[in-house]
């Protein structure tokens, strides 16, 4: 088994519902959806989050679009007009999530690198 | 009967304040039967209510009446309906200037506008709680009575059934106070294909379509994290359109010669955005169960969407009240090379005891490094010595107005009596704000919907 970071699995989108944030996780591969389900529990995304996180973490699965989705309660310090965190609205959790490091075959390790960032070297062209 | 029609449901504005180029695109650049435009979230009520009590004639999206006037022959002339929730707590006064837009436009005796009224609940709360409404918030269970003298505004949020009105009267473009953000794209869909109330996965199937066109781009390449980097031409990307058949599926795509991108991945990052419990995604029409959502990615910036069920709507709406919670402010400067970190971290501490001495009292203060650790927190450890520059901001809430101000007065000071290496101060001081905190509560709908009011208006 070797320790990789989520970003290299999965994709992400966040966002509100007052003091919660929701952070919806897709596998880039359905076929690591499973893995995803065992390594990636409440409890464990809990832990992942510390103190950012006041509240409990739920969990919902999608196996309809290998997506999980968590709900991370009590995370926006007020949530809406009241918080006074940069990140009000939760937009950015997703990639928060995806900083989680996780257990996976030596095999996916190898075949997962460098997915989910860009490639080096990389710029962006055009503009007018 | 067999229906082999397929309507197409254009998305032209996913917030207040999206892409004003969107919607003409929509309307320009291919054929499409209706366009929603979805100016309403969590909190724009709340400041839609503050700029009404300034002004009785706002309180509404007012990008909309330019907009119109500008692509409303167009609509016209195309057979393109609108269906909008821009009235926000003034629907009456957006669609008096709409009318007005319209005679601009040269559409007069052409055009009839819709307006849908009766969400508005901020005059009946009272009759509403003396009735034995407690509308406690939704998620703390407190009962409203502990912040009733502090309401803004309260408005239920009501689905599709007054749409489908409104387009039978032969509205053009339906003007709507709170209608959820859903039921303008399934409204016309009921309209259209005479779905009835008891049509659960139908409506539901329309519900999808509806949560996935509410945020425009957001489904075709716009904030996709997925590859992002080959996503092309986001400069002029294109806004989704449904185009739905009569059995409920649809095809999400995008108008060709479009920038962005239409794909499985980029539908499914758009379904899991606002999610809760995917079995039970509860509109005012129908409970829809996204987790028997199938995509099939069918190329060329075309995904099928098919196998949508749905349950029985239950006998509440949700209604959004927004209550003045007191004052926020928030400072930045930006600290520099070396030891960027410090320096901002050691500003923190002489701002605070500054805020201290001078006996300002704060519900809560906050401290970010913006270009650190401002988003991801702890996640992110501690920063390097070496971090090229770093942006302080400091942010402080309170009921007391007058310390809420004096913070702002203490930002500037720091850059010359503070740690060295400081700049970033052109802005000026922080602008005090008024917290509209938000109060989610549950009304019975025999409550509100009786008094939903349909009218249609000629241009």
């Amino acid at each position: 088994m070797t320790k990789i970071a989520l970003v290299h699995l999965a994709h992400a989108r966040s966002g509100d519902k007052g003091d919660t944030a929701n952070v919806g996780v897709i596998a880039y591969d359905e076929a690591h959806y499973d893995l995803l389900r065992a390594q990636l529990t409440p409890e464990a995304v809990k832990r992942h989050f510390g103190t950012i996180v006041r509240g409990e973490v739920e969990r919902y699965e999608l196996p309809n679009l290998g997506a999980l989705n968590f709900l991370l309660h009590g995370a926006l310090g007020g949530g809406g007009t009241m918080s006074l965190m940069n990140d009000a609205q939760g937009k950015v959790f997703s990639t928060a999530l995806l900083r989680m490091v996780v257990d996976v075959p030596d095999a996916v390790a190898e075949a997962v690198a460098g997915r989910g960032r860009v490639p080096a070297g990389w710029r962006p062209e055009g503009g007018r | 009967m067999n229906d082999d029609r397929v309507v197409r449901v254009a998305s032209g504005q996913g917030f207040w304040g999206d892409d004003l180029e969107a919607p003409v695109r929509q309307v320009e650049g291919g054929p499409i039967d209706y366009l929603m435009l979805d100016y309403l979230a969590e909190v724009t009520m709340s400041i839609m209510q503050k700029q009404r009590a300034r002004d009785p004639e706002a309180g509404y999206a007012r990008d909309f009446v330019p907009l119109m006037e500008r692509i409303f022959a167009a609509c016209v002339e195309g057979g393109v309906r609108v269906v909008t929730n821009a009235g926000g707590v003034n629907p009456e006064g957006c669609a008096e200037a709409l009318v007005e837009a319209g005679r601009r436009a040269g559409v007069a005796g052409r055009a009839k506008v819709g307006l849908v009224t009766g969400d508005d609940l901020v005059d009946r709360i009272d009759e509403l709680l003396d009735a034995g409404h407690e509308l406690a918030n939704m998620e703390t269970g407190e009962p409203l009575f502990t912040i009733r003298d502090r309401v803004q505004s309260a408005n239920a949020y009501i689905g599709a059934v007054p749409i489908v009105e409104a387009l039978g009267k032969g509205a053009d473009v339906v003007v709507t106070g709170r209608s959820t953000d859903t039921a303008l794209t399934y409204g016309p869909l009921m309209h259209e294909f005479a779905w009835a109330a008891g049509d659960h996965d139908l409506i539901a199937s329309g519900v999808v379509a509806g949560h996935i066109n509410e945020c425009g781009a957001q489904c075709t390449g716009g904030n996709c994290l997925i590859d992002w980097w080959t996503i092309p031409d986001l400069a002029t990307v294109g806004f989704p359109i449904v185009e739905v058949s009569a059995d409920g599926t649809f095809v999400v795509t995008k108008h060709p010669g479009t920038g962005g991108r239409v794909t499985r991945a980029s539908v499914t990052e758009q379904i899991v955005y606002e999610m809760g419990d995917p079995t039970t995604y509860i509109t005012p029409d129908v409970i829809a169960d996204f987790t028997t959502i199938r995509l099939d990615d069918c190329g060329g910036d075309r995904v099928r969407v098919h196998g949508v069920k749905g349950a029985p709507r239950t006998d509440f709406l949700k209604v959004s009240i927004a209550y003045s919670a007191g004052w926020k402010a928030t400072g930045t400067l930006t600290y520099v090379w070396p030891d960027a970190a410090a320096k901002a971290r050691s500003a923190d501490r002489i701002l605070r005891e500054r805020l201290e001495r001078l006996g300002l009292a704060f519900d809560e203060i906050r401290t970010e490094l913006v270009g650190w650790d401002s988003t991801h927190g702890a996640l992110v450890g501690e920063p390097p010595a070496d971090l090229p520059e770093v942006e302080l901001r400091v942010g402080v809430r309170g009921d007391d107005r007058s310390a809420v101000e004096r913070f702002t007065r203490e930002i500037a000071p720091l850059v010359l009596t503070g740690p060295p290496s400081v700049t970033g101060f052109a802005g000026g001081r922080p602008r005090v704000q008024e917290i509209m905190a938000y109060w989610p509560a549950l009304v019975r709908r025999e409550a509100v919907e009786p008094k939903l009011s349909v009218e249609v208006r000629d241009v």
